[in-house]
C-alpha cells in the first residue's frame, strides 16, 4: 500500500475516520428523535455560508458555522412556540438559505471557485488545517456526548420525563441542535453538503435495526461510521470515484444487509422454537 | 396536631391558551394521605397533576408543593415520582427495563454524572417492588401493555420519593387485574409511607383504598373522606348526568350511563 505514503491520502483516512465516528454519534440522536430532515436543512443552509466565504475571501469555514448554528437555533426557536412545526421551520430554512446562496453567488463576478468541491465534497482535498479544526471539533462534539450521555439519553426517550426530573431541557435541546450544526460544518469538506445527512442518518439507522441497547447502537453507528468512510475512501481511490459519493453508497449498503439481517433474524425468532 | 400539608392549591386557576382546564380549585393534601382524582374526561385531572409538577402554570391562584411553586422546586423534584397517563415515548427505543428505571433518577445522580452503586440498587429494589425484576435486561418493546406500566411505576419508584403521582396507572390492565393493582399500590403506601395521588376512573375500587377523594369537573365539586363524598348528589355534579348507585359494603359502587369509558378501555 505505497498509497499511505502520500501526505494527502493520510489526511484522508484520518478525516474519514473523525468523520465517520462524530456524524455517527451525532446521527444516532438525530434517528431516534426523527430529526433527520433538521440535519439535512441545517447541511443546506451551510451553502450560504460557503458562498458569503468566497464573496468575502474569508475562510469558508467561519461563514459556515454561523450560517448552519444559526439555523439550528432558528428551527429550535421557531418550533419552541407551538404555532410552528418543527417539519414547517426547517423547509423554511431549507430554501431561504439556499436563495440566499444563490444570490450570493450572483454577486461573484464569474465565479470560479470549487462550489461543486463543496456541494459534493473531496476527502482527498482535505488540507492540514482543516483536519486539525475538525479534529477539535469532533472531540467537543465527543466530549459533550460523553458529559451529558444520560442527560441526552432521557431526553432522546422521553421529553416530558426530562422535564419532570428538572433537567434544562431547552439548553439540553439547544446544545445538541449546536453539537449537530458544527458536525455538518467540518463534515462539509469531506462529503459535502448534499450528502452529509447521509452520513449522519445512514449508520446509525443501520445500527438501530440491530440494538437492543442504547449503547450497543452508540458503539455499532461509530464502527459502521468509521468502516463505510475507509471503505468508500479507498474504493474511491482505486476505481477513481467522487470519495462522498462512494462512501455514502457504501454506508447504504451496509444499511441493507442490516435490514436483511434485522428482518431474517425476527422471521426465525418466529419460526421454530420460541425464545424466552 | 394535623400532619403537615404537602401539596397545597389556593383558588387554583389552569388555562390552556383561552381554555380553562381547572377552576377555583381549593384543597390540601397531608403528608401519607392516599388520594384519589376522580372526573369525567376532560375534567383536568391530568391538568392538576401537571400543575404539580409545574408542567403547567396557574393563571390566577396558586399551588404549592413541599411548600414552594412547582416550577421552583430544584432538587425537590426528586421526592416526587410521576406516572404519567398516555407515555408518548417510543417503546422501539433500544433501550433495557433496567435502563429506563435508572433513568428516573437522571437528575438525582447529578449532571454529567455517572450511575453509582446505590442507583443500581434503588433500581434493583423499585423492579422487585413491581415484580419485574425478570424482565430487568428485556427491551422495553417487548413488554406487554401491563409490564410496560409496572416499569414505568418503577421508573418513579426509583427515586425513592416521598410523593407519587399516578395518571390513570390501571389504563393499561385488563379488570382482573385492576383491582389487584390497588391492593399492591395500597399495600406500598403503608409500607413506604408515601403521600399518593392517584387519578382514576375506578371510583368503586378506588373508594375502599384512597383516604380521601377529589371529585373534579373543571371545579373542584367535591372533596374529602370517600364515605362522605360518595353521595349520589356529587357524583351527578361531577359526571353530568344521572348516576346509579351500588351499595356495596362501607363504600358504594357506582354505574356511569357513558359509553365514552367502555371506549377509551378498549384503546389502551
Ligand atoms: N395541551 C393542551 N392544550 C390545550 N388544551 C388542553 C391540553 N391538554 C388538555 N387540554 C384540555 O384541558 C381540559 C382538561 O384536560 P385534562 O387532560 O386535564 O383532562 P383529564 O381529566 O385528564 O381527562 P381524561 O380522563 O380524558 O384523561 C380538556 O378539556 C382538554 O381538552
Ligand atoms: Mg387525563
Amino acid at each position: 500500500m505505497d498509497l499511505l505514503q502520500y501526505a494527502f491520502m493520510q489526511r484522508a483516512i484520518l478525516s474519514a475516520a473523525i468523520i465517520g465516528t462524530v456524524c455517527a454519534a451525532i446521527g444516532v440522536y438525530v434517528v431516534l428523535r426523527s430529526m433527520s430532515f433538521i440535519g439535512a436543512g441545517i447541511a443546506h443552509a451551510s451553502f450560504a455560508g460557503v458562498s458569503l466565504g468566497f464573496l468575502l475571501g474569508v475562510n469558508p469555514f467561519f461563514t459556515t458555522i454561523v450560517f448552519c448554528v444559526g439555523t439550528a437555533w432558528g428551527i429550535a426557536f421557531l418550533s419552541e412556540r407551538r404555532k410552528v412545526h418543527e417539519d414547517s421551520a426547517v423547509g423554511i430554512f431549507f430554501a431561504s438559505t439556499m436563495a440566499l446562496g444563490i444570490l450570493l453567488i450572483g454577486l461573484m463576478k464569474g465565479y470560479n471557485v470549487d462550489l461543486f468541491g463543496y456541494l459534493f465534497g473531496n476527502i482527498l482535498a482535505v488540507s492540514s488545517n482543516d483536519l486539525l479544526i475538525s479534529l477539535i471539533i469532533a472531540a467537543l462534539v465527543i466530549g459533550c456526548i460523553w458529559f451529558f450521555y444520560k442527560e441526552f439519553l432521557l431526553l432522546t426517550f422521553d421529553p416530558e420525563m426530562a422535564r419532570v426530573t428538572g433537567l434544562k431541557t431547552k439548553m439540553l435541546n439547544l446544545l445538541m441542535m449546536t453539537l449537530m450544526a458544527v458536525t455538518i460544518v467540518i463534515s462539509i469538506k469531506s462529503v459535502g453538503i448534499v450528502l452529509v445527512s447521509a452520513l449522519i442518518v445512514t449508520p446509525a439507522a443501520s445500527a438501530y435495526l440491530l440494538s437492543t441497547d442504547f449503547k450497543n447502537m452508540m458503539l455499532l453507528a461509530i464502527l459502521f461510521g468509521v468502516g463505510s468512510s475507509w471503505m468508500g475512501l479507498l474504493l474511491s481511490v482505486w476505481f477513481n470515484l467522487a470519495s462522498g459519493a462512494t462512501i455514502v453508497m457504501v454506508a447504504t449498503l451496509v444499511f441493507f444487509v442490516c435490514y436483511f439481517m434485522a428482518a431474517h433474524r425476527r422471521r426465525h425468532k418466529f419460526s421454530g422454537r420460541t425464545r424466552s | 396536631m394535623s400532619p403537615e400539608i404537602i401539596i397545597s392549591c389556593n383558588h387554583l386557576t389552569v388555562a390552556y391558551e383561552d381554555k380553562l382546564a381547572l377552576e377555583d380549585v381549593t384543597f390540601d393534601i397531608h403528608r401519607n394521605e392516599f388520594w384519589g382524582i376522580l372526573g369525567p374526561n376532560g375534567s383536568g385531572k391530568t391538568t392538576l397533576l401537571k400543575s404539580m409538577l409545574g408542567l403547567v402554570a396557574p393563571v390566577s391562584g396558586s399551588i404549592r408543593v413541599l411548600g414552594v411553586a412547582p416550577a421552583n422546586l430544584g432538587p425537590l423534584r426528586d421526592k416526587i415520582g410521576y406516572v404519567p397517563q398516555h407515555s408518548q415515548v417510543d417503546f422501539n427505543f433500544p433501550l433495557q427495563v433496567r435502563e429506563m428505571v435508572l433513568l428516573g433518577r437522571c437528575r438525582k445522580m447529578g449532571l454529567g454524572k455517572r450511575a453509582k452503586k446505590e442507583d443500581y440498587e434503588a433500581v434493583d429494589k423499585a423492579l422487585e417492588r413491581v415484580e419485574m425484576s425478570a424482565f430487568a435486561r428485556r427491551q422495553i418493546g417487548r413488554l406487554s401493555g401491563g409490564e410496560r406500566q409496572r416499569a414505568l411505576i418503577a421508573r418513579a419508584l426509583a427515586l425513592e420519593p416521598e410523593i407519587m403521582l399516578l395518571d390513570e396507572p390501571t389504563a393499561a390492565l385488563d379488570v382482573g387485574v385492576t383491582e389487584g393493582f390497588y391492593e399492591w399500590l395500597n399495600h406500598m403506601h403503608s409500607q413506604l409511607h408515601m403521600t399518593l395521588v392517584l387519578v382514576s376512573h375506578d371510583v368503586g375500587v378506588v373508594s375502599q383504598f384512597v383516604s380521601a377523594i377529589a371529585c373534579l369537573n373543571k371545579t373542584l365539586v367535591a372533596h374529602g373522606r370517600p364515605a362522605e363524598v360518595l353521595n349520589q348528589e356529587s357524583l351527578e355534579q361531577m359526571y353530568g348526568c344521572e348516576v346509579m348507585l351500588f351499595q356495596h359494603g362501607r363504600v358504594p359502587h357506582m354505574v356511569v350511563p357513558s359509553p365514552a369509558h367502555q371506549h377509551e378501555h378498549q384503546h389502551h
